[in-house]
């Protein structure tokens, strides 16, 4: 019998397509495994009825012959930052703890239109704030990975897509959604070792996601190979004219156009992110992934990113300033939680109901939000700040004189053990150094498992692309997976 | 430049977020440790620099002025932590 947890998009939509599996058992058996990984804590709310209506209807679609979408039969997670109408929709926080959503998301509604089902709503950090998976209010996700050190340490599965992450890593999904604002797909794939695409800002409708900072946020696939992201890309891509950002383009068939044949391809090795003291076993994957793609045909090349040091102190900026206005919406009002203490006025209930609802990393990021963008300080922090990242966005411009691609790693670590970095909010921003550049130049950027470290831990490879150039992201993501042999997975210990 | 509780208050007034004494202590330290670390961007040399308006240049569009949505009174409402009958109920603002 088959083990449909070993199967990704493309062999269930095949599976099904040719008539060797119904969708039904697909998602029975997904609802079961989903069902017995609570440890790992990736769901915030399990639908398995939603995964079977959803397979039952590929499976009758089937059966009277009619054409059949991108991922029909494929049941996926659906990272709980997507509104999804009648479903609660937390973005894991205490505000919209039982918020119902009258109305789909845009890239979730594609992705049922494309026969996808849901089972269920995955975890993540607290308004898709945080890097480890630990500001959600509904607890900690675990990565099922663990060290080979013998130990059952808790390790973090990335963020904010933690539970996209952990899910896909643990094989209770063959793919799930994530956004990405400064790192938030690229970072969790490396962490446990699969893949996963930012596309170019635009590509997916931010409609009916839940707002941090708009001018970052992009939704985008996760899944434990690259083939896969791309099928799930072309589902959830497209123009929406209900995202003003959309990006009114046709979607490629990035899928049929996979190439992994890199000839006359240049791929640019930024020298800045070589930091000083990077980690040995980080510093051995990344020529790993240098040789992988010469010997896929691409020449190498040496490149500056001169202003790299100053990305992630320009996000932390520009994305808690976007944060303090998006948030501003949570006032107790028209949705989520409401606090009214005893006798309180209309001030008091917005203050009581933001200090009960946000946790501890969206309270902070609210105010350094509102610091930056207040009178006398909007000018020494935001504009300067907008001005470094359009200096940043120049770096990767220059850079494209003389490269087509960039490598680097994904992430300067892997996986840290939950609670190694809580202390200090620096420390795990630093996690995203390599990630927010390319974020902050809205340019499509894509995890790859590169390797294992001493620990026994997946590393990330992460390939940057020009903008609206998925194709050669993902066609040199294949080309590193064809080489790099990684086949490593996570002891089933839950 | 660095904080103060006196400031922290005040962002948290700003914010219409609720702090406690012994918060606004812990966020001094935590922002100015933070503001600290972004100063570093007064390095950078930006003249003749515009901020960044767009990362991917795009027009915004112009629809029709016509009437899309709407007479979705019950789902607009349908969230509300105090309905009061075909209105978001608040405390008594004017007394």
């Amino acid at each position: 019998m088959t083990d449909f947890s070993r199967l990704g998009v493309a062999a269930i939509r095949d599976g099904v397509a040719n008539g060797e599996f119904k969708a039904v058992e697909v998602a029975e058996a997904l609802n079961t495994r989903v069902a017995a990984a609570k440890a790992l804590n990736a769901f915030i709310v399990e639908t398995p009825e939603m995964a079977i209506a959803a397979a039952q209807a590929v499976d009758a679609d089937r059966a009277a012959g009619k054409p059949l979408g991108k991922m029909a039969g494929v049941p996926i997670g659906m990272k709980d930052l997507f509104c999804t109408e009648g479903v609660q929709t937390t973005a894991a926080s205490h505000m919209l703890e039982g918020f119902v959503p009258t109305y789909e998301s845009t890239v979730s509604a594609n992705l049922w239109k494309a026969g996808a089902g849901m089972l269920g709503k995955l975890n993540l950090d607290q308004f898709a704030m945080g890097s480890s998976n630990e500001t959600s209010y509904f607890g900690n996700v675990i990565s099922p990975w663990r060290r080979n050190d013998g130990g059952s340490a808790a390790l973090a599965p990335g963020g904010s897509s933690g539970g996209s992450s952990s899910a896909i890593a643990a094989r209770l999904c063959p793919a799930a959604t994530g956004t990405d604002t400064g790192g938030s797909i690229r970072q969790p794939a490396a962490f446990v070792g699969i893949s996963g695409i930012k596309p170019t800002y635009g590509r997916c409708s931010r409609w009916g996601v839940v707002a941090f900072a708009s001018s970052l946020d992009q939704a985008g696939p996760m899944a434990r190979d690259v083939r896969d992201c791309a099928i799930m890309l072309e589902a959830m891509a497209g123009f929406d004219p209900k995202d003003s950002t959309s990006l009114d383009l046709p979607v490629p068939a990035w899928e049929a156009a996979l190439n992994s044949d890199l000839k006359g391809k240049r791929i640019g090795i930024p020298r800045e992110y070589r930091l000083d003291g990077i980690d040995e076993d980080i510093a051995k994957m990344w020529d790993n992934g240098i040789a992988w793609l010469k010997d896929a045909g691409a020449e190498i090349v040496d490149i500056s990113l001169p202003h790299t040091k100053y990305a992630l102190p320009a996000y932390y900026i520009i994305a808690p300033a976007e944060a303090s206005s998006n948030l501003a919406r949570y006032d107790g009002v028209r949705f989520g939680l409401r606090d009214l203490p005893e006798g309180a006025g209309l001030q008091d209930m917005y203050a009581a109901t933001r200090a009960a609802g946000f946790g501890e990393e969206v309270r902070r990021r609210i105010m350094i939000g509102t610091y930056v963008l207040s009178a006398g300080f909007y000018d020494a922090y935001y504009t300067q700040a907008q001005k470094v990242r359009a200096l940043i966005a120049r770096d990767f411009e220059n850079a494209w004189a003389s490269c087509d691609l960039i490598l680097a790693p994904t992430a300067p670590s892997a996986a840290f053990g939950l609670g190694e970095k809580n202390a200090d909010p620096l420390s795990m921003y630093l996690n995203d150094v390599f990630a927010v550049p390319a974020s902050l130049a809205g340019l499509p950027a894509m995890s790859v498992p590169g390797g294992l470290d001493k620990q026994g831990l997946p590393l990330g490879l992460q390939i940057i692309g020009k903008a609206l150039d998925e194709q050669a992201v993902l066609n040199a993501g294949l080309a590193i997976e064809q080489r790099s042999g990684f086949t490593a997975e996570a002891g089933e210990w839950w | 430049m660095s904080v103060d509780k006196d400031t922290v208050n005040k962002i948290a007034r700003l914010s219409r977020i609720a702090i406690s004494d012994a918060e606004a202590d812990k966020m001094v330290g935590e922002l100015n440790g933070i503001l600290a670390w972004v100063e570093q961007l007064g390095e950078v040399d930006v003249t003749g620099v515009e901020p960044m308006t767009a990362v991917i240049s795009n027009k915004l569009r112009l629809r029709d002025d016509v009437v899309t949505d709407g007479d979705v009174r019950d789902k607009v409402l349908a969230n509300a932590p105090a309905r009061e009958g075909s209105f978001f109920g608040v405390p008594k603002v004017i007394e």
